[in-house]
């Protein structure tokens, strides 16, 4: 997804801009500001200038992040996945086709496995998010990472991330009682090396050996 | 994707409120097809409004009906007791659709009010009634191959996607509305439309009416159902064609049955004349093929998409099958 600047600016963004603000400046103050820290409130109480109204495009955002707790400051239009990659150095969250269709960028959000490239970062507000730097103990793997290890689950290793977040869901939701059950609820993290056999059983081990995810 | 504002409500009426202030907002619940769309430019609101925190999550019994509230996960209704036991034919269908991933992200309102997968809505570069009124359907005389052969019109040949409909328009389900003008219910068959001269109506809310939830009365249909999707790869693909099916069997004869197809038209399809028909025969793989060929009545192709027209009746006969050999 494009960030703003000055190499990608798009013309039709910039009209889209201007009308923003006008509209803000004009119709829906009230409203605009329910998410607005006070200190914004006040700013804008007293005269919503252009400066005002550019400090509205950022919104607080607090959240949990493999137990670290953030308060951000960040664009609505930034996705959880850019969050994670760009704002807080946790590169290990895949962006495959970030459209919703290839699962590499799975992570956790309060336990369960979602597409962080079709989920805004402001809409997480309060929020627990686990991504692959979380799954670790030190220097001791997680047993899910240790099993793709044994079992040669990747080849080029992008889908990973992914496919290990998605994994343990999978055994946590109780769908991974059988390989085709693997195979079904797995569906979402696609391997373009062709790994399957070996993720299925990755997972089945992972299962089998009874852990406590 | 441009930026936005954004605000959260926490009640239906904030939501309504808010949206009715201006018409350039939007509502976003699980965001799974609206940001995809906004990445594209397919559609571009200057005003998200967060609807996903509404208390409208609750799946539960009320009197003869389950009622279902418009922001319950596709997941947890998919997975939950009381629809796996009531109303196990909407569990098979959600389970049909999407990921887990996208189903533990997706609500049931929005699974409603998501668009059409048609790739010339999808290319802002390419002709479409649906996104563009008056640019024309490039679908028509192009790549049609998943298109609709069923209630089309020259305008627009695209298909609704969404499995948990068909379901729900089998199985007679009532949605309930509130809006800025007051509350209404639309029973699930009358919710989408056909295309007619105006696609870019995919459906008949009007805005700043918010989808609260929905209800399915009860029904005979616990055992004998089934939701066959037939797609290009077995898992996480839209229907080519699908049929949810559902039966009230008695020795081998049918009570009722309920019949609705995916993947055909811009709408959930519904086969009353099929079901009615179907009342009183006797189990057989002929009564099926003669249900399946009724069925086919006034269907027509567009090219690519001919297969539908073998592909569908023999769905529909495969799902009466399998529905009827459930034990």
């Amino acid at each position: 997804m494009a960030t703003k600047g000055p190499h990608n600016e798009d013309p039709n963004d910039k009209a889209l801009n201007k009308g923003r603000r006008e509209f803000l400046k004009h119709s829906s103050l009230l409203t605009a500001l329910a998410v607005a820290p006070p200190h914004l409130v006040k700013a804008a109480e007293s005269a919503l200038d252009e400066k005002a109204a550019v400090y509205f495009e950022q919104v607080p955002l607090s959240l949990e992040v493999n137990g670290v707790h953030h308060k951000l400051s960040v664009e609505p239009r930034v996705t959880l996945l850019d969050l994670l990659r760009e704002q807080l150095a946790l590169p290990g969250t895949k962006k495959g086709c970030d459209h919703g269709q290839c699962g590499a960028c799975t992570v956790h959000v309060n336990g369960r496995r979602v597409l962080s490239c079709m989920s805004l970062a402001v809409m997480q507000e309060g929020k627990k998010v686990t991504t692959i730097e979380g799954l670790a103990n030190g220097d001791q793997l997680h047993p899910m990472q240790e099993a793709f290890i044994k079992h040669d689950g990747f080849q080029c290793g992008y889908c990973t991330p992914g496919q290990i977040m998605s994994g343990i869901a999978c055994i946590r939701e109780g769908h991974a009682n059988s390989d085709e059950e693997v195979r079904e609820y797995m569906s979402g993290n696609i391997c373009r090396c062709g790994a399957y056999p070996n993720i299925v059983k990755a997972i089945a081990d992972v299962k089998k050996g009874g852990h406590k995810l | 994707m441009i930026n936005f504002e954004y605000l959260r409500v926490s009640t239906p009426k904030a939501a309504i409120e808010a949206l009715s202030r201006d018409n350039t907002s939007q509502w976003i619940a699980g965001g799974t097809n609206l940001i995809d769309l906004m990445k594209k430019g397919v559609m571009a609101p200057q005003k998200l409004i967060d609807i996903s925190n509404l208390p409208l999550k609750e799946i539960k019994k009320e009197g003869n009906k389950v009622h279902i509230g418009a922001m319950a996960l596709n997941s947890d209704v998919a997975e939950n007791e009381l629809i796996q036991r009531e109303q196990p034919l909407l569990s098979l269908a959600l389970a049909a659709g999407a990921s887990q991933q996208l189903r533990n992200m997706a609500t049931v309102g929005g699974n409603m009010m998501q668009r059409t997968r048609c790739p010339y809505f999808y290319n802002t570069d390419l002709p479409c009634n649906k996104r563009q009124p008056g640019s024309g359907c490039g679908a028509l005389k192009g790549f049609n191959r998943m298109h609709a052969i069923f209630g089309a019109s020259d305008k627009c040949i695209a298909v609704h996607p969404s499995d948990m409909c068909i379901a729900l328009a089998a199985l007679d389900a009532m949605v309930l509305v509130n809006g800025p003008k007051g509350d209404r219910r639309i029973p699930f068959t009358d919710f989408h439309r056909l295309p007619g001269d105006t696609p870019q109506k995919d459906n008949t809310l009007e805005r700043g009416e918010l989808i609260i939830g929905i209800e399915i009365p009860d029904n005979p249909y616990r055992k004998n159902v089934h939701y066959l999707k037939v797609r290009d790869r077995s898992s996480y693909a839209f229907a080519l064609v699908s049929v949810a099916a559902a039966m009230d069997l008695e020795g081998g004869t049918i009570k009722d049955a309920r019949l609705a197809m995916g993947g055909v038209a811009h709408k959930p399809w519904r086969l009353s004349e099929v079901e009615t028909w179907l009342k009183g025969k006797s189990v057989s793989d002929a009564v099926f093929r003669e249900a399946a060929q009724l069925a086919m009545r006034g269907a027509k192709a567009y090219g690519q998409n001919n297969f539908k027209l073998k592909l569908a009746p023999n769905a529909i006969v495969e799902a009466l099958k399998a529905a009827t050999q459930k034990t």
